[in-house]
């Protein structure tokens, strides 16, 4: 009976409502990149291998990023990292461990008025690096870490 | 059944403060059950939070972040009251979004 508004409705879709809503003013960008995550990036399974994923430029080791975490973690399971850019620009802060199978944790977008100072807590397999990417004003600044794990965390 | 956030937001010269515990299991898809088989990856892919509808951090995860995830990070702006919104989404399609107003 109601047959033909109900296809109607059907092939309006989605993607219509999210363009209406975004022109409306009700959703920000942010929420029209909802899915956007780096499988690539994320799947890789060497520091290396995520780095190229993710820059294409040569990151040069900057004094201006600072990794704040502890020089030993007794539980690999909970890692406390924070990332602190004394940098203009920053658009976005990525953070890697580099012996675990996939060495990429976590990758932040920093928009405009959005310190370059975030915190989370990380899992690390065992004693290595992290390593920290920064983009900002179009080059990229890294900076790395060595934390000792005693008992690793991705394990069980 | 997605378990609730805690969110704090604290504002102090200008600056906000803001401080979130997820609770999620952040299944890292390295570990075995008993049986000896691999326990798929369950982890928060991505995190959203808003001040008044604007963006002020978007997160991407992997498994590699702990569990039950702690995050915190300053913004410019805000003012006591303001509503602090924080959404995540997980890789199986779970989300949740939790509330808080700025101190």
């Amino acid at each position: 009976m109601d047959l033909e508004r109900r296809t109607f409705v059907r092939t309006a879709g989605s993607a219509g409502i999210l363009a209406f809503l975004v022109a409306r003013g009700f959703l920000t960008v942010g929420d029209a990149r909802a899915d956007l995550w780096n499988k690539p990036a994320f799947d890789a399974e060497s520091l290396e291998d995520a780095i190229d994923i993710l820059v294409n430029s040569p990151a040069a080791e900057s004094p201006e990023v600072v990794i704040v975490a502890p020089e030993i973690a007794e539980n690999g399971a909970v890692v406390p990292v924070g990332v602190v850019a004394k940098l203009d620009g920053v658009e976005s802060i990525a953070i890697l461990c580099e012996k675990n199978p996939h060495p990429l944790a976590a990758i932040y977008e920093i928009p405009p008025g959005t310190l370059a100072d975030v915190k989370t807590r990380v899992k690390m397999a065992e004693t290595s690096h992290v390593v920290v990417l920064v983009k900002a004003g179009g080059r990229i600044h890294m900076a790395r870490k060595e934390i000792k794990v005693t008992r690793g965390g991705c394990g069980g | 059944m997605a378990k609730p956030m805690k969110v704090r937001a604290r504002n102090a010269d200008g600056v906000t403060d803001v401080r979130i515990l997820m609770r999620h299991d952040m299944e890292s898809g390295q570990r075995k059950n008993s049986d000896g088989d691999i326990i798929p990856a369950h982890h928060i892919q991505n995190v959203t939070v808003r001040h008044q509808q604007k963006v002020v951090l978007f997160a991407q995860w992997g498994p590699a972040v702990s569990k039950n995830p702690y995050l915190a990070f300053k913004f410019e702006g805000g003012t006591p009251g303001d509503p602090i919104e924080v959404t995540w989404v997980d890789n199986k399609g779970d989300s949740r979004t939790d509330e808080t107003m700025i101190k």
